[in-house]
């Protein structure tokens, strides 16, 4: 009976690993730090984890399909550059519009590689994010960019304003969680992602044009990005032309902890907001306790590795196996 | 049956899992020399028992001998040493060694500073591949080899021990005619030289052909034992499910329409050429042949997924071309694959996401999937074919191979199609599942539905179809009325022997 009690622990963890860690960490950062549960720092966390959210919205699709997008940030790099730049040249309401559609076409051109020509995912995205960041320099010449009349526009509302007493990012994290949960969840075309992740073969034996759902899936993920860029464009009026460098991986650790397997058919966009607050709690609770910020470079690290071990971990039901 | 003493003895097994007694006190004997069935519907508690036996699950109580010799089996490696062998049904090499790095895989001879002694692998390898006499050698690469012989290997890696008892888990599920021949020799071989051996098979025509006696589980417990010599596929039937299977043929023909579809000297590169065929509504259409005889390429060019060379497909007398599964889809053209778990259904998702995924386009309310039609859908079906299922929310792959063979069927017959195709109906089924199938395919027929049933199993064919197209080598070779055909001409025409004679 031992054994079978041990057993039960072990599945148990398996499948609800991630959220027992967090709870720990959630207990012993309070422990450590008073504030740490305080209204104004919880806020802050999600107001600063909003434009990684926002991203993360995005490549849950393209997960759910059983892709990978390693893009995304190199391209808000890309995204935050373009409408800094085109607004002090056209201006706030033609700039936004103009870099929305650039950087769809760039999610269109990888959905078009990994959708149509059936290319693989990683090697395609991860050539993107190389290639998107050249462009980027190419574009900007190297410069850092930034909005020269800083108090005469409204641009700035995006990242720095607020309604009703919520910071903008979080609203608009908010309602894109709301729209793009309600486009996975209940629409045909969310039915179909979760079909193509799952079982590409048995979802084109069903008459469902994969090609075609993995193309949408990338350009999601880019309108997204481009989202993402402007509200990191509106909150700095400025930047560098690294702004988004190594994003894709925080992103992509975001994605797995909440639960979306990397193997695709699994995960929803609720998961996905859990697993970003998740990640901005703990990399907020050991700035509380004192650690070096480049400190959560290596816990970051350390939970997705631990997030793909329990994923793989909750497939075969135990933690550890002999046989793969 | 040479000696007294029992290669293999398994004493009143009890395995349970949270809520389920899997196995309630089975025991098993399995003789030197003899080749033993063991018989059950899916989830009868066979694969549980295998496990057991092979030391991936340890049974709550019972006793395991080997010999006179009580044994507790640790691991899969431990059951190994001990000489009880298992060949999977799903073979477990590495494509790109050859075969004798497979073989020995893992205890490689060895020289000094861990070189591999090439020489005494091959020399090692040969001699197992002489008993097993092959017609490859120890360099092969294993990707290089058909399934058979692959298979060939997995057995030849089983003899490198001094085998007590081989458990063969439905070995000949991928195989053709002529590869059984050879796999039902090797297995005479092991026979003759005192192993017992453990034969898991849904074919009853294999079970009487090959072995001496039959052990039959169901719902996790023992049902006896019976000489295969003196029992009747009624007999074991009757104790595997409970209740009596109609396995006769079917002479009452549903009432027969107009032409459905009509393939005019259908070509597909080296596939197949000139096939023609047609089929009326209220009709089943049976497709017999060999694996590789051009059946299933033919039904993928229907569902779009090939494009043909050469040839008409006419639908209601209509001319149409087919370049997609979309497109067959709208004109009405519904293939249940031949490969359940890759082709037809998600098994990460539920049963009713399942059944509605071809049609979730038209399933709409406002913007969002009308999830309330779907489970009128999913309830209409789940009555209709008896699918048992807790939920439309459980996983698919949670269910039984029957069970979600009625799934994919049910998602098909949703679409209310004009011509329904279905490829290799009960592959891997049990039989109790199999004959609920065969009447399901039936009643389609008297319904209306025109039906294309492709099988490689001759009884299956005979039971479901009013007429029979045999393949040979990509060619249609004749096409059988139900009244005419015999297993005789059957036979003699998917061989090509027909064909000779009659050009």
């Amino acid at each position: 009976m031992a054994e079978m009690t041990k057993r039960d622990v072990g599945q148990f963890l398996a499948r609800q690993g991630i959220l027992v860690a967090f709870v720990i960490f959630i207990i012993g950062f309070t422990l450590a730090n008073q504030r740490f549960l305080a209204v104004d720092n919880v806020l802050g966390v999600i107001r600063s984890s909003a434009i990684l959210g926002v991203m993360a919205l995005g490549v849950t699709f393209v997960v759910i399909s059983g892709n990978l997008d390693l893009s995304v940030g190199s391209m808000m790099s890309f995204s935050t550059i373009v409408v800094l730049d085109l607004h002090d040249k056209i201006g706030p309401s033609l700039a936004i519009p103009a870099m929305f559609a650039m950087t769809m076409c760039l999610g269109a051109l990888i959905g078009f590689l990994v959708g149509y020509l059936k290319l693989n995912s990683l090697i395609v995205t991860l050539g993107m994010l190389s290639a998107i960041h050249g462009l980027t320099l190419t574009y900007s010449g190297g410069k850092n960019m930034d909005i020269a009349d800083k108090e005469g526009t409204w641009f700035s509302l995006f990242g720095q304003g607020s309604a009703l007493g919520i910071p903008v990012p979080i609203l608009m994290f908010a309602l894109l969680a709301a729209l793009l949960s309600l486009l996975l969840a209940k629409t045909a075309f969310g039915r179909k992602v979760y079909a193509v992740g799952g079982n590409g073969v048995a979802a084109t034996f069903s008459g469902i044009r994969r090609a075609r759902v993995v193309f949408l899936t990338y350009v999601i993920s880019s309108f997204c990005v481009a989202c993402a860029g402007l509200l990191q464009a509106s909150r700095s009026m400025g930047s560098q032309n690294t702004v988004g460098q190594g994003l894709e991986l925080e992103v992509l650790a975001a994605v797995i902890l909440g639960g979306a397997s990397l193997l695709g058919g699994s995960g929803t966009v609720f998961k996905t907001v859990i697993g970003v607050l998740i990640l901005g709690f703990i990399q907020n609770g050991l700035l509380l306790v004192g650690l070096e910020f480049y400190v959560q470079y290596v816990v970051t690290w350390v939970i997705i590795i631990l997030a793909v071990w329990l994923d793989i971990a909750a497939n075969r039901g135990r933690l550890w196996s002999p046989i793969a | 049956m040479t000696s007294f003493t029992p290669a293999l003895r398994l004493q009143d097994i009890v395995k349970t899992f949270p809520g389920v007694r899997a196995l309630d006190g089975v025991s098993l004997t399995v003789l030197p020399g003899e080749v033993h069935a063991l018989m059950g519907e899916n989830g009868a508690g066979k694969s549980t028992l295998m496990r057991v036996l092979g030391g991936v699950l340890q049974p709550n109580s019972g006793r395991i001998l080997i010999g006179e010799e009580p044994t507790i089996m640790a691991s899969p490696l431990d059951a190994k040493s001990k000489g009880v062998v298992f060949i999977h049904q799903e073979l477990s090499l590495a494509e790109e060694l050859s075969v004798a790095e497979n073989v020995y895989l893992g205890e490689l001879p060895r020289k000094s500073f861990g070189r591999v002694d090439w020489d005494r692998l091959h020399e090692k390898t040969a001699a197992i591949l002489d008993k097993l006499k092959v017609g490859f050698t120890p360099q092969t690469r294993v990707g290089d080899l058909s399934l058979a012989n692959q298979q060939m290997v997995e057995i030849a890696r089983a003899l490198t021990v001094d085998a007590k008892a081989v458990i063969f888990d439905e070995p000949t599920a991928s195989l053709t005619d002529a590869e059984k021949v050879v796999l039902f020799d090797v297995i005479a071989d092991l026979k003759a030289r005192g192993v017992g051996v453990i034969y898991i098979s849904h074919r009853m025509e294999e079970i009487f052909h090959m072995t001496d006696r039959i052990s039959i589980l169901r719902d996790g417990q023992y049902r006896g034992t019976l000489h295969t010599a003196e029992t009747s596929e009624e007999e074991l039937t009757q104790l595997m499910i409970g209740r009596k299977l109609d396995l006769s043929r079917k002479i009452n023909h549903a009432e027969v329409g107009a032409v459905a579809l009509e393939v005019r000297g259908l070509s597909c590169g080296r596939l197949y050429s000139d096939v023609s065929f047609e089929v009326r509504r209220g009709e089943v259409l049976g497709f017999y042949g060999l694996v590789g005889a051009g059946r299933t390429e033919v039904a993928e060019t229907l569902f779009g997924l090939r494009d043909p060379d050469a040839g008409q497909i006419l639908l209601d007398g209509e001319e149409v071309r087919i370049g997609s599964p979309v497109e067959a889809i709208a004109r009405g053209i519904s293939l249940v694959p031949e490969d359940r778990k890759g082709q037809g259904l998600v098994l990460g998702m539920n049963c009713r996401d399942n059944m509605t995924l071809p049609q979730v386009d038209d399933l709409k309310a406002g913007p969002f999937v009308a999830e309330g039609a779907e489970i009128a859908i999913f309830d209409q079906y789940r009555d209709k074919l008896d699918i048992r299922t807790p939920g439309w929310r459980q996983k698919v792959g949670n269910l039984s191979g029957g069970n979600q063979q009625k799934i994919v069927i049910a998602k098909w017959l949703s679409m209310h199609p004009n011509v329904l195709i279905v490829d290799e109906p009960t592959r891997g089924i049990d039989v109790g599942s199999k004959s609920e199938i065969h009447n399901l395919i039936r009643d389609l027929a008297a319904n209306g539905f025109a039906v294309i049933v492709i099988s490689s199993e001759m009884p299956e064919v005979l039971h479901v179809s009013d007429r029979i197209v045999a393949m040979h080598h990509g060619k249609v070779i004749r096409t059988f009325t139900s009244e005419e055909v015999t297993e005789e001409s059957l036979v003699q025409a998917i061989s090509g022997i027909v064909a000779e004679t009659a050009a």
